[in-house]
């Protein structure tokens, strides 16, 4: 075989991994990509509610219950614009308080956000760029956060 | 005045960075010898200058020396000893101090231990080495000084975020370092290379040390990472494709392909310039991983302060380095000499083969881990890329590549027969078989799809004990010459053995976790009890506790099978009033087959606490598999053919590996 045919073979070979690659990538997207909403953007728009997506802002004052089971939890997620109520069934993150900043991931369902899990943060003066960002756009966003 | 004196041996360091890095260079393409000697002074000389800096920080953590601001805001006189050490690379600052020293350890290495390296490469070398230098350290000098005073000094410190306060967490950073930093030396050695316009087999022998060190390093500290936040995050899983996980494993991946690759260029001198792009590749990774964890565009437990300055410095280092390498590359690149011809089914052909499903994978969680970035750059919209899509685009380019792992190594150099590798394997084939079905009937009533990682990982580790064998002519030749055989083989060739095996203990254990861990969440008052995967567990009793800089809610879990006691838990729920933080301390029983694995939420005597209880089936495994992936690594590292001090003893090493063959 000469070199050029070898190079050609080779190159080839790439050019298909990726062509498979690229096409496993955009398939990928299509299903597992989670948008992030606030809950203006969630009153506002219209959210396809089979979808996995993620909504973020503060736990509103006051909004916290905790079920019988001691296991479900109900909170409203607010942008101090809209607030949508939440459920969810687990423990919660060491840092979940009213007031503070959340990031949930799950679904909408009649109205109802159902999180499947509730993002962990790190310290307390940790504030979601999402929610920083959504608090902003709401014109909510007073700034005192370090981040 | 300790603290001064280190912030001066900063500044000197520099200075040395900055000799090391024109005098040699210059040299180098004068051909004059004093100037290129002077690299290795001034590597040296760097290097304990760093030292010296980093040994001075640590002793203001010791002491406890509030009056430095860095160490007031990241330590606490109450913290232990080991946390006050390991606090010196919890923080930013301090961190860019370590990374620095790391990064002229490796410069001192090639300094003291390259005597054999050609005069002119070896000054090439150090100097590319030493420019990075004078660009980190000039970032820590100006952005980021771990010195500075704060005047009146407070009474006690902030103490390090708690999270951090961990054994695991101790070392993974420093050896996460090695390595990333480590793939430093092998894209200083790829632009001598290039500036030389002279790569050949030698050079992949000379490279190929530096770049198992920092493979190895790499290795050992993703898993450390990974292991810690196992245990210590009390989330139950080992990887989330969190994008700092990413940036660490993209330089893993790269940093694979290019030790495999190099070794084409050691024995057939072909694959030459992609061997250099990879190198390039590899810290040009590295580097962007530092920029993502320190420029504050990501959100992660990693992320460190933000600071815009800082980002758009690093950034700066990165397209000088990596604008500058891909330049020379293009320059100098396509006037390389191609190397020996090779056959596509051959041994070279399966290592292209490797190097092109590793470079597509890395391409996958390129785009998986900048796409958000990107979108949010361009249309504002927020979007966030999980572990479904890294489930869906990672795994199946690396199944081939697994099944590839079992074949390549029976090919023949040059022209390889597919038909006689595959009927030496039917010892994998068997293995394979054997391991799908054994855990079929063991987890029939659970998901299939872990199967299939069972029967791949049977099959690549069948194989590759297959290949050591053959290598020994087991069972061929009486064993006694099998075992003579054995003691001839290079080093690296258990290496390799070893970190194959390795990945099949690990694909073994990913698979099982991935589908069949099981989980309960329930509200226990005392006495209360639960059932998962057969074991029985009740909580007794929960208490709180005082530790030296903690109070702690701890559970007393007891497990039971039947009327057999297992385990005793104690998942605890700590609170650091001095951070005002709360952390969830997981508890783990451990086993061959699984973890089971505890943690306890929020709660009082009279409405019961959350327990959350993970059966984590071969979570062992994973770490099991990547011991013998580093220790495969060290293992090659102690091969005597990699000693550039030993040459002679190479051609030994092969009479003896003959004088085996002709025993038998």
């Amino acid at each position: 075989m000469t070199p050029t045919r070898r190079r050609l073979t080779f190159i080839g070979l790439g050019f298909l991994s990726l062509l498979v690659a690229s096409a496993l990538a955009l398939t990928a997207f299509e299903d597992t990509l989670v948008f992030f909403y606030s809950p203006s953007d969630i009153k506002e728009k219209s959210i396809n509610t089979d979808k996995q997506i993620r909504i973020g802002g503060l736990v509103k004052n006051g909004s916290l219950s905790k079920s019988e089971d001691g296991i479900t939890v109900r909170f409203e997620v607010t942008d101090l614009k809209h607030s949508i109520p939440a459920v969810y069934r687990g423990p919660l993150p060491d840092l979940f308080r009213e007031n503070q900043g959340v990031v949930a991931e799950g679904h909408l369902s009649k109205g109802i956000f159902r999180a499947k899990t509730i993002l962990a943060k790190h310290d307390e003066n940790y504030m979601p760029k999402e929610v920083a960002d959504s608090l902003k756009k709401a014109g909510k966003w007073k700034g005192e956060n370090k981040n | 005045m300790i603290a001064e004196l280190g912030h001066f041996a900063l500044i000197l360091a520099l200075v040395m960075a900055t000799v090391q890095t024109v005098v040699p260079l210059i040299g180098a393409h004068k051909s004059n010898t004093v100037l290129m000697e002077i690299g290795k002074p001034s590597a040296i000389a760097q290097f304990f200058a760093i030292l010296f800096a980093f040994c001075a920080l640590t002793n203001a953590y010791i002491t406890s020396d509030f009056s430095v601001v860095n160490v007031a805001e990241n330590s606490h006189s109450l913290k232990p000893l080991l946390y006050k050490i390991s606090g010196v690379w919890g923080n930013h600052e301090g961190s860019m101090v370590l990374w620095v020293l790391i990064l002229a350890l490796f410069g001192f290495t090639v300094a003291v231990f390259g005597k054999n390296l050609p005069p002119t490469l070896r000054a090439r070398v150090l100097g590319i080495q030493g420019s990075i230098g004078v660009a980190f350290l000039a970032f820590i000098i100006t952005t980021s000084n771990p010195f500075l005073r704060l005047n009146p000094a407070p009474l006690d410190g902030r103490d390090l975020n708690p999270l951090l306060q961990d054994p695991g967490l101790a070392f993974h950073p420093p050896m996460l370092y090695l390595g990333y930093v480590g793939f430093s030396i092998t894209f200083s050695f790829a632009i001598a290379a290039l500036i030389e316009g002279n790569i050949g087999p030698a050079w992949a022998r000379w490279v190929r040390p530096w770049a198992l060190l920092a493979w190895t390093s790499l290795t050992a500290g993703i898993t450390l990472g990974s292991w810690w936040a196992y245990y210590e995050l009390g989330w139950g899983g080992w990887w989330y494709w969190d994008p700092v996980e990413n940036a660490s494993f993209m330089p893993w991946l790269v940093g694979t392909a290019f030790l495999h690759s190099a070794i084409v260029v050691e024995k057939r001198d072909a694959l030459k310039s992609w061997t250099i792009l990879l190198a390039i590749l590899a810290f040009t990774l590295s580097l962007m991983g530092t920029f993502l964890v320190r420029s504050g565009v990501l959100t992660s437990v990693h992320a460190f302060a933000v600071d815009p300055e800082r980002g758009l410095f690093i950034l700066a280092i990165l397209a000088f380095f990596v604008g500058g390498a891909f330049i020379l590359f293009a320059i100098r690149a396509p006037k390389m000499a191609l190397g020996g011809l090779f056959q596509p089914i051959s041994r070279e052909g399966g290592l292209v083969m490797n190097n092109l499903l590793l470079s597509v994978a890395t391409a996958t969680v390129f785009l998986g881990t900048l796409y958000p970035l990107f979108l949010d750059a361009t249309t504002g919209q927020k979007v966030s890329v999980g572990p479904p899509f890294f489930n869906a685009t990672f795994i199946p380019i690396m199944i081939p590549l697994l099944l590839l792992m079992a074949i390549g190594p029976m090919l023949s150099w040059k022209q390889g027969d597919l038909a006689s590798a595959m009927s030496r394997l039917w010892v994998a084939a068997i293995c394979s078989g054997g391991l799908g079905i054994l855990f079929w009937l063991l987890n029939s009533d659970k998901p299939f799809t872990p199967i299939i990682g069972f029967a791949i990982a049977g099959w690549l580790g069948g194989g590759a004990l297959k290949e050591l064998a053959d290598r020994i002519l087991l069972f061929k030749i009486p064993l006694l010459n099998s075992l003579l055989r054995a003691r001839g083989l290079p080093r690296s060739a258990y290496g390799m053995t070893l970190a194959h095996l390795g990945i099949a203990i690990f694909v073994c254990g990913a698979s099982a976790d991935s589908a069949w861990r099981s989980e309960v969440v329930f509200n226990a008052k005392e006495k209360d009890q639960t059932e998962i995967a057969g074991f029985n567990l009740k909580l007794q009793k929960v208490e709180r506790l005082k530790g030296p800089n903690y109070e702690t809610e701890r559970a007393h879990i007891l497990v039971t099978k039947g009327s057999k006691t297992i385990a005793n838990l104690y998942p605890e729920r700590r609170f650091y009033p001095v951070q005002q933080m709360l952390t969830t301390e997981a508890t783990i029983y451990s086993t061959v087959v699984a973890d089971l694995y505890a943690t306890i939420g929020e709660g009082d005597k009279r409405n019961g606490w959350v327990l959350r209880i993970w059966h984590n089936p071969l979570i062992p495994w994973i770490w099991l598999g990547c011991l013998l992936m580093v220790l495969g690594g060290v293992i090659s590292l102690t091969d005597r053919r990699l000693r550039i001090g030993a040459p002679e003893k190479k051609i030994g090493n092969y009479e003896r590996a003959e004088l085996g063959a002709e025993h038998g």
